[in-house]
């Protein structure tokens, strides 16, 4: 137990809860800018998977990683933009959209890589890039503070710059203040001039630029190459980070970084030896419990009609 | 009523045209990638056709789904979106592989006391997110997915720990007891006396939810749930209600096919039944009545994409974007509107031209 409470307080461990945060917090941010416009995506799934696939597939056609990354956002903002299509031009339900993009990323993207490596597992035969970490002078010489914060994957610190990006942009721009009042009450908006379709087609392409970030890092920087299903559930729990954060945009970046030090407890708790299926069960277990610790935001049907 | 006649028309239209559509696209990708574009599609249409074992194949593809695609419809109805059942079929099926290994009992009572068994699993898997909603008003469609995993590990946790047959060389249970499997029906095929257990819940998923007062309830609150609450109905007591069904019917199914198909537990993932069971019970529009076609569909098309992957270079896995394909085109609600709404006022005018003579 002691060498568990040592290796929690240690910086190696903050270091590593911030390196499985990276995805979280952006496709966090990603839910929290399609519920601000009032949409309910759930095929965040979709969209990192297709990005994960993308990066690693055009840095190694391309060779290089900065176009890798491009190429990947480009395959999950398609995804996104699909979304967009069917979900307001065509007006179907979000929900079922979503499921079956989902269905659609996991199946696709094993399809696809089938095709391009001959390989369903895993696409280690590709020479794909990953972005490299990198050290901030001067920060990391700093005892502490320097190893936790410096030398991470340069996605991290993206990661990090887009919770400040996503902040100014819903709360300073006017686009913002749009999407905001679309997602409050769409007739109001729309009385006053504001297109929502056109808005909220903005609005999940950027969330989709985002949750592609995150997809692009899975495959780019996590892991240096992509496994079937490797976002494993990460769409939905930025989802619940989301929820959690009660649509404000630091508290959702923070209830990430909990999900994300859930994941990196495993590799903590290992001399415990515990079985693996206990931990691997723990941040789905933390997500469960935090959402009935804080309720929804979307109240029940008992309790909305009550004033 | 006529103009409610073209709607019905027109859902089965669109349906149908979602369907074409996604095997067009599906040829598309065979063109891709395979050499023979039309024997490969010819495999993966006339395939499951061919022979006795293959229609064998379809009907034992088909018993999980009957059931996950009565459980979905169930837990729709009520307008919730629970993804539950996925994890309530896999923990189903823990269930009913723990029971099945563990228990000494005679023939008859053992499958049936292995069945509830997971059927009690799966309510439980399923009824979770329903009381983060009622209670704390959290939509069960992020709760459930977290429950799927929850329940994934959990159930791999008891087979891998406490059932665990040592000696057979993979990670799987100890057999199932002689007393506890499901006997095959007819020979050749594999298609066992689940099947009979399936259309049993398929009649009783039909009158629960069209012909009893509950059912009423249910499909009142998924169209309106203003109007129930103030019609007096107990809202938040049939939601959570017919969760906990449609949960049991799921971790049914999970049992049956474990007894029905398996010798022992062997999943080491989530089966995606339970998602396909989303897709059926939209394609049926969430009417056990029609689950039936729509679970020998999805079957078929299974079957052919495993014919169709065996005899050429294209993966099983475009399935799932066929899949993906018609549940998108069938949710859609705007595809075709123009025309359908072309229908009604050409049928409308019809009918004031006659009342005109």
């Amino acid at each position: 137990m002691n060498m568990v409470l040592q290796s929690i307080f240690s910086a190696e461990f903050v270091y590593s809860i911030l390196r499985m945060a990276t995805p979280l917090i952006l496709a966090a941010m990603a839910a929290l800018l399609t519920k601000k416009a009032g949409v309910m995506c759930i095929a965040f799934e979709s969209i990192m998977l297709f990005a994960a696939l993308g990066g690693v597939v055009g840095s190694a056609f391309m060779h290089s990683a900065l176009l890798g990354v491009l190429s990947g956002i480009f395959c999950g903002v398609i995804v996104a933009f699909i979304f967009a299509y069917f979900v307001l031009i065509l007006n179907a339900n979000t929900v079922l959209t979503g499921l079956a993009l989902n269905t659609l990323g996991s199946g696709g993207t094993v399809f696809a890589l089938y095709v391009i490596c001959g390989d369903k597992g895993t696409s280690t035969s590709l020479s794909s890039l990953t972005v490299p970490n990198v050290s901030i002078p001067l920060v990391e010489k700093i005892p502490l503070l320097g190893s936790i914060v410096s030398g991470h994957n340069i996605m991290t610190y993206a990661a990090l710059l887009s919770v400040i990006l996503v902040y100014i942009f819903i709360n300073k721009t006017a686009l913002g203040l749009r999407i905001r009042s679309i997602g409050e009450n769409p007739q109001a908006a729309e009385s006053v001039g504001i297109k929502v379709v056109r808005t909220r087609f903005i609005a999940i392409v950027l969330a989709g630029v985002l949750a592609s970030m995150g997809g692009v890092y899975m495959s780019m920087g996590y892991l240096p190459f992509f496994t079937r299903d490797m976002v494993a559930g990460r769409g939905f729990m930025a989802i619940a980070a989301q929820n959690l954060g009660g649509g404000m945009v630091v508290p959702t970046m923070l209830s990430a970084i909990l999900f994300g030090a859930a994941e990196a407890l495993p590799n903590v708790m290992q001399s415990l030896r515990l079985p693996a299926e206990t931990m691997q069960m723990l941040p789905y277990i933390v997500t469960i419990t935090a959402l009935f610790f804080v309720g929804g935001t979307h109240k029940g049907e008992g309790k909305r009609h009550k004033k | 009523m006529q103009s409610r006649k073209i709607e019905q028309r027109f859902r089965i239209i669109r349906m149908l045209v979602a369907v074409v559509i996604a095997l067009t696209i599906a040829f598309g990708f065979v063109c891709f990638v395979s050499k023979t574009p039309f024997e490969t599609m010819g495999n993966f249409l006339f395939g499951p056709f061919l022979t006795v074992r293959r229609l064998g194949n379809i009907v034992e593809m088909t018993i999980p789904l009957l059931f996950t695609g009565v459980s979905v419809s169930i837990m729709y109805s009520c307008n919730q979106i629970n993804m539950a059942s996925e994890g309530g079929f896999f923990l189903g099926g823990v269930a009913a592989a723990y029971i099945a290994v563990t228990f000494a009992l005679p023939y008859g009572i053992h499958p049936l006391l292995c069945i509830i068994g997971g059927g009690f699993a799966g309510a439980l898997v399923c009824g979770i997110p329903a009381v983060l909603y009622v209670k704390k008003g959290v939509l069960p469609v992020v709760s459930s997915l977290m429950m799927n995993y929850v329940s994934l590990y959990l159930g791999l946790l008891i087979i891998n720990y406490v059932i665990r047959d040592a000696q057979a060389g993979y990670p799987c249970s100890y057999q199932y007891r002689d007393t506890a499997i499901l006997p095959d029906l007819f020979s050749k095929t594999n298609v066992h006396a689940g099947l009979l257990i399936a259309v049993m819940v398929l009649i009783l998923g039909y009158l629960y939810l069209y012909k009893s007062q509950w059912g009423y309830c249910i499909r009142m609150i998924g169209k309106n749930p203003n109007f129930a609450k103030y019609s007096g109905m107990n809202v938040a007591g049939t939601i959570l209600g017919c969760q906990l069904v449609g949960g049991f019917v799921a971790g049914m199914g999970g049992a049956v096919e474990q007894l029905g198909m398996y010798g022992r537990f062997q999943y080491q993932a989530l089966s995606n039944h339970g998602f396909d069971g989303v897709l059926i019970a939209i394609l049926s529009h969430y009417n056990p009545k029609f689950v039936a076609p729509a679970a020998l569909f999805l079957a078929y098309i299974r079957v052919g994409a495993d014919i169709m992957a065996r005899s050429s270079d294209v993966p099983v896995e475009i399935v799932y974007i066929i899949q993906a394909i018609i549940i998108i085109f069938v949710a859609a609600e705007r595809f075709l509107e123009g025309w359908k709404h072309r229908e009604i006022v050409k049928a409308s005018r019809l009918e004031l031209e006659i009342k005109g003579e």
